[in-house]
């Protein structure tokens, strides 16, 4: 197991490397002067060459890309034009809300779609059946953007029994996640319900549930503990990787909410032009990307032997 | 020589065209396909004729108009500098289908050279251009187009670019698949033996006979793109206004949300609808593609 561990880890290198490039080599896309954009336009040469020369920008691009490599791996991501504040302290600053976003988000994605899913299974062909295979094709269509400004809409502005906007200031106020997290979430759990109905469909004709069946067992106990435990197996690998992609697609949903976190923080310098916290910000998601696929991985190799021999 | 050949034309022909008749009719009796293939037939309609079906041009401002409720006039309302909705959302169609398929053709090309050479030839080659595989997959798709849009700015070509190059990575992986599965059967083996060349045979041997998953994952994956341009659109990162596309229509309702909700409501359904389409249209053609699943039901 270690060993497969150890191997996994090597394997990560060479991706590691890759994003670390692709992140550093988007700064050379920016049409023009880096430095001029930084301090605006109506700056000396004398001042400019200075600030290029303390930055590092006057070295070949191969040392430029080592220096970030250095400094990223030592946690520095780079200072920000706009609030000259580093980028990591930043990111450790808006973790907490996007953390919780993504945690209400999945949780509500998971409960939901796997509870549809077996029971459209359970019920096969009939009209349950039926609304969850449209359920689960409309939640992969609508626009999750479009959905948190319906839900905003509905429950904030018509029945007012949900907050829009915010995250209630200092601390952890589950009111102010309900609404983004559903509009988050809404996709992942269209993909459950769907993902959780082939899976039980599958586990239910399996001959087990048949003899589960045959020794008189009653329905509730033949598919909660025999099939759903069974069938809840693929799922329940696919919430690691939903997981890091709901991290990475807090974008909209926080910037429609006003939510605090780091997809609002990159909106924001987005507009900005704040083009080091946009590279941190993508470097920083992709490891988060990386680091859930390996532990995913682990965790696979954990609960099937097969796997680490291979 | 030459009756042997035209023999072999019309046998071919006659393959392929029955092939086809049967795909087609397995689609047909696919009452969701169908309502998708409508879709997406009504909306390339939409997009080719904007300027026969819109009423006015849709960003010409009438600030008189400004936040008009749908009316017999502007069917769909006015937004806050009076342009009409129902013809801004006539002519978003134009942006969406352009984008969705040229950078769907992106990543379609830069996929399938890829995924073809790795999978055909083997070797570093193929784990070299898996590792570059890994390494872009290592982004979320939205974010890696959110990061390169930021960095060259808002234009329709930077959005071909950049959605092109975030998506060609599950098309290098399904063509790589694909082909190492159909290189090792005999036909190309047969195909080798008799002096085929590596070009003819991936061309002519191996692509058309990997090509079902990929039609499948590009109708589904035109969806997808359609929902990622509207949201670069609504961040801003996307089509420049005033061209009207459905992301930044929007992203220009959003702050009216509350006293004009007609702004948000008309782009985010042509949105639903043109993805639904794509999808539903996808899944059909996976079903019409692989009788295997359909027996499945079946049993």
């Amino acid at each position: 197991m270690i060993r497969f561990i150890i191997r996994r880890i090597f394997q990560l290198i060479p991706v590691l490397l890759g994003i670390s490039m692709l992140t550093f080599g988007m700064m050379s896309l920016v049409p023009g002067d880096p430095v001029a954009l930084m301090l605006g336009q109506h700056i000396s040469h004398q001042t400019m060459d200075s600030v290029r020369q303390e930055l590092g920008l006057d070295l070949p691009f191969l040392n430029r890309y080592l220096n970030y490599l250095w400094n990223a791996l030592h946690g520095d991501f780079g200072r920000s034009y706009i609030q000259h504040q580093e980028v990591s302290q930043m990111l450790l600053d808006k973790i907490p809300v996007t953390f919780r976003l993504a945690v209400a988000a999945s949780a509500i994605a998971i409960t939901f779609g796997v509870l549809i899913g077996v029971l459209s299974a359970v019920r096969q062909y009939s009209f349950w059946d039926t609304f969850t295979t449209f359920f689960t094709l409309i939640g992969l269509s609508l626009p999750t953007f479009w959905l948190g400004m319906v839900l905003q809409l509905v429950f904030g502005v018509i029945f007012r029994i949900l907050p829009i906007s915010g995250s209630g200031g200092e601390g952890f106020h589950l009111q102010y996640y309900i609404l983004p997290g559903f509009a988050l979430g809404f996709a992942s759990m269209a993909m459950y319900a769907g993902l959780t109905r082939s899976s039980m469909l599958e586990v239910l004709g399996e001959d087990y549930i048949r003899t589960a069946r045959a020794k008189g067992l009653s329905k509730q106990v033949v598919v909660f503990k025999h099939g759903m435990k069974n069938a809840l197996i693929p799922v329940s690998t696919h919430a690691g990787m939903d997981f890091a992609s709901l991290m990475g697609g807090t974008i909209l949903i926080e910037t429609i909410f006003s939510l605090p976190g780091i997809g609002y923080m990159l909106f924001n310098a987005i507009s900005r032009r704040d083009y080091p916290v946009v590279q941190g910000v993508t470097l920083f998601l992709a490891l988060v990307f990386v680091v859930v696929n390996l532990l995913v991985d682990i965790s696979y190799a954990f609960l099937n032997p097969q796997i680490r021999y291979d | 020589m030459s009756t042997n050949s035209d023999a072999d034309k019309t046998l071919e022909l006659y393959e392929t065209s029955s092939l086809f008749l049967e795909i087609w009719d397995r689609l047909k009796r696919n009452k969701r396909a169908i309502l998708g293939l409508f879709l997406v037939i009504f909306l390339i309609l939409v997009a080719l004729f904007a300027n026969v079906i819109a009423p006015y041009d849709p960003v010409q401002i009438a600030l008189k108009d400004s936040l008009k409720e749908p009316n017999l006039a502007h069917l769909m309302g006015t937004d806050v500098l009076g342009r009409d909705i129902f013809s801004r959302i006539i002519y978003g169609a134009r942006a969406s289908l352009i984008v969705g398929v040229v950078a769907t053709s992106i990543s379609l090309v830069i996929g399938v050279i890829i995924g073809a050479f790795s999978g055909y030839y083997g070797g570093w080659l193929d784990s070299l251009m898996m590792r570059i595989t890994d390494i872009f997959s290592a982004f979320p798709f939205f974010l890696l187009a959110i990061a390169i849009m930021t960095f060259l700015g808002p234009s329709l070509l930077n959005i071909f670019f950049a959605l092109g190059i975030v998506g060609w990575t599950n098309y290098a992986r399904l063509i790589r698949g694909q082909v190492i599965l159909v290189k090792e059967s005999k036909y190309i083996e047969a195909a080798r033996s008799i002096g085929a060349k590596d070009r003819r045979i991936i061309l002519r041997h191996i692509l058309p006979n990997a090509l079902a998953p990929v039609i499948v994952y590009t109708a589904l994956n035109i969806g997808g793109v359609i929902l990622a341009e509207a949201g670069l659109s609504f961040l801003g990162l996307g089509v420049r206004p005033p061209a009207p596309s459905w992301g930044s229509m929007l992203a220009e309702g959003k702050d009216f949300i509350f006293n004009a909700s007609w702004l948000v409501v008309w782009p985010g359904v042509a949105i639903f609808l043109t993805v639904l389409g794509y999808n539903l249209l996808g899944e059909g053609l996976r079903n019409a593609l692989d009788p295997r699943l359909n027996l499945r039901r079946i049993k």
